[in-house]
C-alpha cells in the first residue's frame, strides 16, 4: 500500500482512498444469484481498465442444487493487480456472501481482517437451517465473525427499495440484487461502471424495465458505499504495466477455439471440430459454432466415439480436423485414436481435464490425465502430447498442435484443464503477420514405380504423404489392420510389424528435433529444479520467484511439450540437486521422469479439484531444499 | 453437341484392386462386389471420387477389393466415419459398407444417427444374421431359438428387423435385396447410388460357414416367387409362381394374403406401392412382413426427397458467411472490450 488521500463525500464525512497493488475478491452466493455474471463483470471492468487479472470461477456440478444449501454455493473469485500476476490469488481480501451457505463455504479462505459483506436479509430462519447453522453468525453476541471487517447489509430490501416504481414481480426485483452488489464493491475498488452499464442495456434490450432496475440496482449499491459511514476507505488499484499493445480478455476454451480457428485460416483450410457436449469442454464447441463465416464447420455427433472418428473421416478428406472432450469422453474417444494412429491421419484432441475417476468431480480442475494421454491406447500407440499453461497460452499451444499433427500426420493430444479452460485473463492480440501458417502439401502424383501410389512411402521425418479422396491416379485404402510400410496394404509380416512399430514410434520421437529446447525460468544449475505443467503454471511460477527472491538456489522448468521432451530436458534435470515436480495428480510426470531419466525426483500432490496455493508451492521448495 | 466434359468409360476391372480376395470359397460377399462393381462405371462419375468406408467383419473388408480411395475402419463406427467426410468433402460419393453386428450392435446408435441426419451416404448393410469374422456368434438380427457357438441351447434375445429400424429413424431410402439374385440387387444399388440422401440397402447375404442357407426362401429360385413380394412404385402387390397372390389391407389396415379371383378379390382391392408416401406408416408396415410368418417384400421400401445432412451444414456455413463476410481474424480476436497500453 503506498498513496493515501482523504476527502469529503459532501455528508460531512471524511474517507480516504488507499492505493494497493492487487486486490482478490471473491463474489459467492446461491448458484442461482448471478455470481458468475457479477465476476465476469468485475473483471472486465478491471482488464479494460488496464489492471492485469486472474480468475478462478467455481461452480458446482448441479445447474440448480436446491436453492440456499451448501451444494448449490457458486463462486468467482479474481485478483485484479498493478503488476504482473499469475494466479487469482491465494487468499481472499473481500468476500461477498449472498447467504449462509455461501458464507459458510467460503469464511476459511478470507484473509485476517479482510473485508466482509453479506446479505443481511438472506440470513432468516430457514437460510440459516439450509446452510446448518445453529445461531445466527452475523448476532452481535457471536463471534464466529470477530477478526473480520464484517458490513452487514439488508440487500434484499435494498435493492427492492430500489427499483420499487419499475412494476416489477418481487422475484424479478430479487434477480438484481447482484448488481447492487456489484455497485457497492465498484464503489469500494474505485471501479468505473460504465462497460457493466453498456452491457445491462444490451443484454436486457428487449425488456426496458429491466435494463431499468438493474441500473438502478447498481447504482443504488454505489449510493451505499457512498453514503455511509460504515466504509471509511476506499481503494484504487492503479492499471499494470503490461507489454505495450491491444489487449482483451480471454479464457481458456476461447482461446483453444480461436488458436485453431487461426491455424487453419492462415493455412488456407477450413476447420472440421465434431464433438458431445461435457463439461469444462463444451464452450470449444459453442465457440467454434459462431464462427461459420471461418467455413468452420462443427457437428454436435451423437457420443464422443462419434466424435474421434468423424474427425478422422474429415481429417482423411483433407479438413483440419479437431474434437474435444473431457476425461470421461476421452476414454470413449481412445480405440478411435488409435485409428487415427494408425491410419497416420492428422488431427487434434483437446482433452480439458476434471476431477476423475468417472464423472469424477465435473466442474473441478485436475491433472490426472497424463498417464491415459501417453499410454491409453491399446497397443503401442505413440502420439504428441503438449499442454496449455495459462488461458492465454492456450491460443499459441493450439495452434502448435495442429501444427504438429500436420506436419507429422499425427493425431496430436491438446492438454489443458477446468481451470484454464474457464479462468480469464488479459491477452495481448497477436499482429496477424506473428501467425505463420502451417507448412503442409497435398500430394498430387504418384510417388512409386510405374505410376503406383504408395501411400506409406515416408519423407526424412518418416511423415506419409496426405493424399486427398478426389485426386485421379492416388486411390488407396487405408485402415485399422496392420499395414506394410511403403504400400499401404494389409500386411500380417511379423518382421513388418516390429518394424511399423518402431517406425511409428520414431517418427513421434523425432518431433524432438523440430521443437524448442525446455526454456528454464531462473539459473542453469543449482539446489533445485522445480518441474510443472500445465495448469499449475500460475502458481509454482509464482512461489518459485518468491523463493528466488529469498535467496534460494531455485530454478523452475514448466514443460509445454510433454511427448516427446525437449531434447535438453535429461541433461537439464541432471544439472540440479534435486528435483520437485508439483502436480495436480498422484505423480504422474513424475513417474515419467523418474522412468525415463533416472531421477530422484520428489512430488507435491494435491487431489482437491482446486489449484495449487502459491503457498503450498513456496513451502514445499523450502522443506524440499532442506532435505 | 454436348458441352459434358468426357469421362473416360468405365469397366467393372477398373474398380478391382490387386489385392486378393479373402472371402471363404462361396460367402455371398463374393456376389455383392461383383454387383458393385458392376454398377459403379454406371454412375457417370470419376473413379477417385468414390470412397467406401467400412468398419469391421468379413463384409468390412469390402474397401480393401476396391480400386478407389477407402478405409476400413473400427468395428461400428463407419457411419460416424463416413459422416465426418461427406460434412468435409460433399464432393465425393461415399459409401458405408457394414455388417449386421457391426451396424446394429456395436454401431446402433451411429446408425440409427446416420439415417435421422440423412447424411448423403450409400450404404451397403450385408445381413447374413451372424458374427462371420468373429466365427460364428448370433447377431442382432439372428431369429430366436437360433444355436449358435454363443448361445449352444438357442438364442433368447428377440431381433431386429433392420429396415423398421432404418424407417423408425426416418429413412429416406430403405431397400432390401439378396446377394445372388443378381439383377434385382444391381437395380436396388443403381437406385440407392442415385437417391440422395442416406440410401439403406439390406443384402440378405449367405454366410455358408457359420449360417449356410439361412435365406434358401429368398434366393432358391423355386422357392422365392412364392416368399418374396417384389416391389415396384405404383404397382400392387402380387407374388406367387403363378401370380395369383397379393396383400390386401384387412379393416384393422394390417395386411394379409389374399388369393386374386377368389371370393371377388381383383387387383384393385389389393395394396398399391407408394415409395414416395411421406408418412412412413406403411413403408413400416411393409417392413414388418417377415418369412416365415408372412411373405417378404424385397426391393424399394421408401424414397423421398429430405434435405441432407451435409447439404445444410455446408449451406448454413455459406449463408452466414454472406451474412457477417468472410471471417477476418484481426476482428475476430478483438471481438468483446479491449484496451490498449501505451
Ligand atoms: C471393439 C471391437 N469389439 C469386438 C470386435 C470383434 N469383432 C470383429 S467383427 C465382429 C462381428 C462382425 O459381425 P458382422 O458385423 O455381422 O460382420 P460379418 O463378419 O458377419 O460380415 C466382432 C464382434 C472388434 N473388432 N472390435
Ligand atoms: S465367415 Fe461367412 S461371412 Fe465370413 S467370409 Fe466366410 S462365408 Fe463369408
Ligand atoms: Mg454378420
Amino acid at each position: 500500500m503506498s498513496a493515501v488521500d482523504t476527502q469529503s463525500n459532501g455528508n460531512g464525512n471524511f474517507r480516504t482512498t488507499e492505493q494497493v497493488d492487487a486486490v482478490v475478491i471473491r463474489f459467492c452466493g446461491d448458484s442461482g444469484d448471478g455470481m458468475q455474471l457479477v465476476g465476469t463483470q468485475f473483471t472486465n471492468v478491471s482488464a479494460v481498465f488496464g489492471n492485469d487479472v486472474s480468475t478462478l470461477p467455481d461452480f458446482p456440478a448441479e445447474i440448480r442444487a436446491p436453492a440456499g444449501t451448501l451444494n448449490g454455493v457458486s463462486g468467482f473469485q479474481l485478483c485484479f493487480s498493478s503488476t504482473d500476476i499469475f494466479t487469482p490469488g491465494d487468499e481472499v481480501d473481500t468476500l461477498v456472501a449472498m447467504n449462509p451457505a455461501a458464507l459458510k463455504t467460503n469464511l476459511a479462505d478470507l484473509k485476517r481482517g479482510g473485508t466482509l459483506i453479506v446479505n443481511k436479509d438472506a440470513f432468516d430462519k430457514s437460510g440459516l437451517s439450509k446452510a446448518g447453522y445453529a445461531t445466527n453468525p452475523l448476532d452481535e453476541d457471536n463471534d464466529s465473525l470477530a477478526g473480520y471487517r464484517v458490513h452487514k447489509i439488508d440487500m434484499t430490501r435494498l435493492t427492492r427499495d430500489s427499483v420499487a416504481d419499475l412494476g416489477l414481480s418481487l422475484k424479478e426485483a430479487d434477480r438484481c440484487k447482484n448488481f447492487f452488489a456489484l455497485g457497492l464493491v465498484y464503489w469500494l475498488y474505485d471501479r468505473d461502471a460504465t462497460a457493466t452499464q453498456d452491457w445491462i442495456k444490451s443484454k436486457f434490450a428487449k425488456r426496458p424495465e429491466l435494463v431499468q432496475a438493474n441500473l438502478a440496482a447498481l447504482k443504488a449499491g454505489a449510493d451505499l458505499g457512498y453514503s455511509t459511514q460504515a466504509f471509511t476507505v476506499h481503494y484504487k488499484v492503479p492499471p499494470a504495466k503490461l507489454p505495450p499493445g491491444k489487449y482483451r480478455k480471454m479464457t481458456g476454451n476461447e482461446a483453444v477455439a480461436m488458436g485453431l480457428v487461426a491455424a487453419a485460416h492462415v493455412s488456407g483450410k477450413e476447420l472440421f471440430y465434431a464433438g458431445y457436449p461435457i463439461t469444462p469442454a463444451s464452450d470449444i464447441l459453442h465457440e467454434l459454432s459462431k464462427l461459420k463465416n471461418f467455413g468452420v464447420r462443427t457437428a454436435q455427433v451423437e457420443d464422443e466415439i462419434a466424435a474421434i472418428t468423424a474427425t478422422v473421416g474429415a481429417s482423411f478428406g483433407g479438413a483440419f480436423a479437431v474434437t474435444a472432450s473431457s476425461g470421461p469422453g476421452i476414454a470413449l474417444k481412445s480405440e478411435g485414436i488409435g485409428l487415427a494412429v494408425i491410419t497416420e491421419l492428422p488431427l487434434v484432441i483437446v482433452n480439458v481435464q476434471r476431477g476423475g475417476p468417472s464423472t469424477g468431480l465435473p466442474t473441478k480442475t485436475e491433472q490426472a490425465d497424463l498417464m491415459m494421454s501417453f499410454f491409453g491406447r491399446n497397443g503401442e500407440c505413440p502420439m504428441p502430447i503438449i499442454a496449455a499453461a495459462t488461458p492465454g497460452d492456450a491460443f499459441d499451444v493450439a495452434r502448435e498442435a495442429m501444427r504438429l499433427a500436420v506436419e507429422f500426420m499425427t493425431p496430436v493430444f491438446l492438454l489443458s484443464d477446468g481451470y484454464i479452460a474457464n479462468g480469464a485473463e488479459p491477452w495481448r492480440i497477436p499482429d496477424l503477420k506473428d501467425i505463420k501458417p502451417i507448412d503442409f502439401k497435398h500430394i498430387k502424383e504418384a510417388n512409386g514405380k510405374d505410376g503406383q501410389y504408395m501411400p506409406y512411402l515416408r519423407n526424412d521425418r518418416l511423415v506419409r504423404p496426405w493424399a486427398l479422396p478426389g485426386t485421379p491416379g492416388l486411390e488407396h485404402r487405408v485402415g485399422g489392420l496392420e499395414k506394410s510400410d511403403g504400400t499401404g496394404n494389409v500386411s500380417y509380416d511379423p518382421d513388418n510389424h516390429q518394424h511399423m512399430i518402431e517406425t511409428r514410434a520414431k517418427k513421434i520421437a523425432g518431433i524432438a528435433n523440430h521443437i524448442p529446447d525446455q526454456p528454464l525460468e531462473g539459473p542453469d544449475s543449482g539446489d533445485l529444479l522445480v518441474i510443472s505443467w500445465g495448469g499449475t503454471y500460475g502458481s509454482v511460477r509464482t512461489a518459485v520467484q518468491r523463493a528466488q527472491k529469498d535467496g534460494h538456489k531455485v530454478t523452475l522448468a514448466h514443460i509445454r511439450y510433454l511427448n516427446p521432451f525437449p531434447k535438453n530436458l535429461e541433461e537439464v534435470i541432471k544439472r540440479f540437486d534435486k528435483v520437485l515436480v508439483p502436480e495436480l495428480n498422484t505423480g504422474q510426470l513424475r513417474f515419467l521422469l523418474r522412468a525415463m531419466f533416472l531421477c530422484d525426483a520428489k512430488g507435491l500432490n494435491k487431489m482437491k479439484g482446486k489449484p495449487f496455493l502459491v503457498s503450498e508451492v513456496y513451502d514445499a521448495i523450502i522443506e524440499n531444499l532442506k532435505k | 453437341m454436348s458441352t459434358s466434359i468426357e469421362l473416360p468409360v468405365l469397366t467393372p476391372k477398373d474398380f478391382a484392386s490387386d489385392q486378393e480376395v479373402r472371402w471363404c470359397p462361396r460367402c455371398g460377399d463374393y456376389s455383392i462386389l461383383a454387383q458393385v462393381k458392376k454398377i459403379l462405371p454406371t454412375l457417370n462419375i470419376p473413379k477417385e471420387e468414390f470412397v467406401f468406408i467400412s468398419g469391421i467383419g468379413c463384409s468390412s473388408r469390402f474397401p480393401y477389393y476396391m480400386n478407389t480411395y477407402g478405409m476400413h475402419s473400427i468395428h461400428g463406427r463407419a457411419p460416424a466415419i463416413a459422416t465426418g467426410l461427406k460434412v468435409a468433402r460433399p464432393d465425393l460419393q461415399v459409401w458405408v459398407i457394414t455388417g449386421d453386428g457391426d451396424s446394429l450392435s456395436i454401431g446402433g446408435n451411429h446408425f440409427m444417427h446416420m439415417i435421422r441426419r440423412n447424411v448423403n451416404l450409400k450404404v451397403i448393410l450385408f445381413n447374413n444374421q451372424i458374427y462371420g469374422l468373429t466365427k460364428g456368434q448370433y447377431s442382432p438380427t439372428s431369429p430366436q431359438g437360433k444355436r449358435t457357438k454363443s448361445t449352444p441351447y438357442g438364442s433368447v434375445d428377440a431381433p431386429l428387423t433392420p429396415l423398421s429400424v432404418a424407417i423408425g429413424a426416418r429413412a429416406s431410402f430403405a431397400a432390401r435385396s439378396v446377394d445372388v439374385d443378381i439383377n434385382h440387387l444391381c437395380y436396388v444399388l443403381e437406385r440407392a447410388a442415385n437417391h440422395k440422401g442416406t440410401a439403406l440397402v439390406e443384402v440378405y447375404q449367405d454366410c455358408n460357414v457359420f449360417n449356410s442357407g439361412a435365406f434358401d426362401f429368398a434366393s432358391k429360385k423355386d422357392q422365392k416367387v412364392e416368399n418374396c413380394i417384389y416391389l415396384e412404385h405404383g404397382k400392387p402387390l402380387i407374388f406367387g409362381k403363378d401370380r395369383d397372390k397379393g396383400i390386401r389391407l384387412n379393416h384393422l389396415s394390417q395386411p394379409e394374403v389374399v388369393e386374386l379371383g377368389k371370393g371377388g378379390v381383383s387387383e384393385d382391392d389389393l395394396l398399391f406401392h407408394d415409395e414416395k408416401l411421406e408418412n412412413p406408416t406403411l413403408a413400416f408396415l411393409l417392413s414388418q412382413m417377415r418369412y416365415p410368418e408372412s411373405p417378404e417384400p424385397m426391393g424399394v421400401f421408401r424414397a423421398i426427397d429430405r434435405p441432407t445432412y451435409d447439404d445444410e451444414v455446408n449451406e448454413q456455413v455459406k449463408e452466414v458467411t454472406e451474412k457477417y463476410g468472410p471471417g477476418n481474424l484481426e476482428d475476430l480476436f478483438s471481438t468483446g472490450d479491449t484496451w490498449t497500453v501505451e
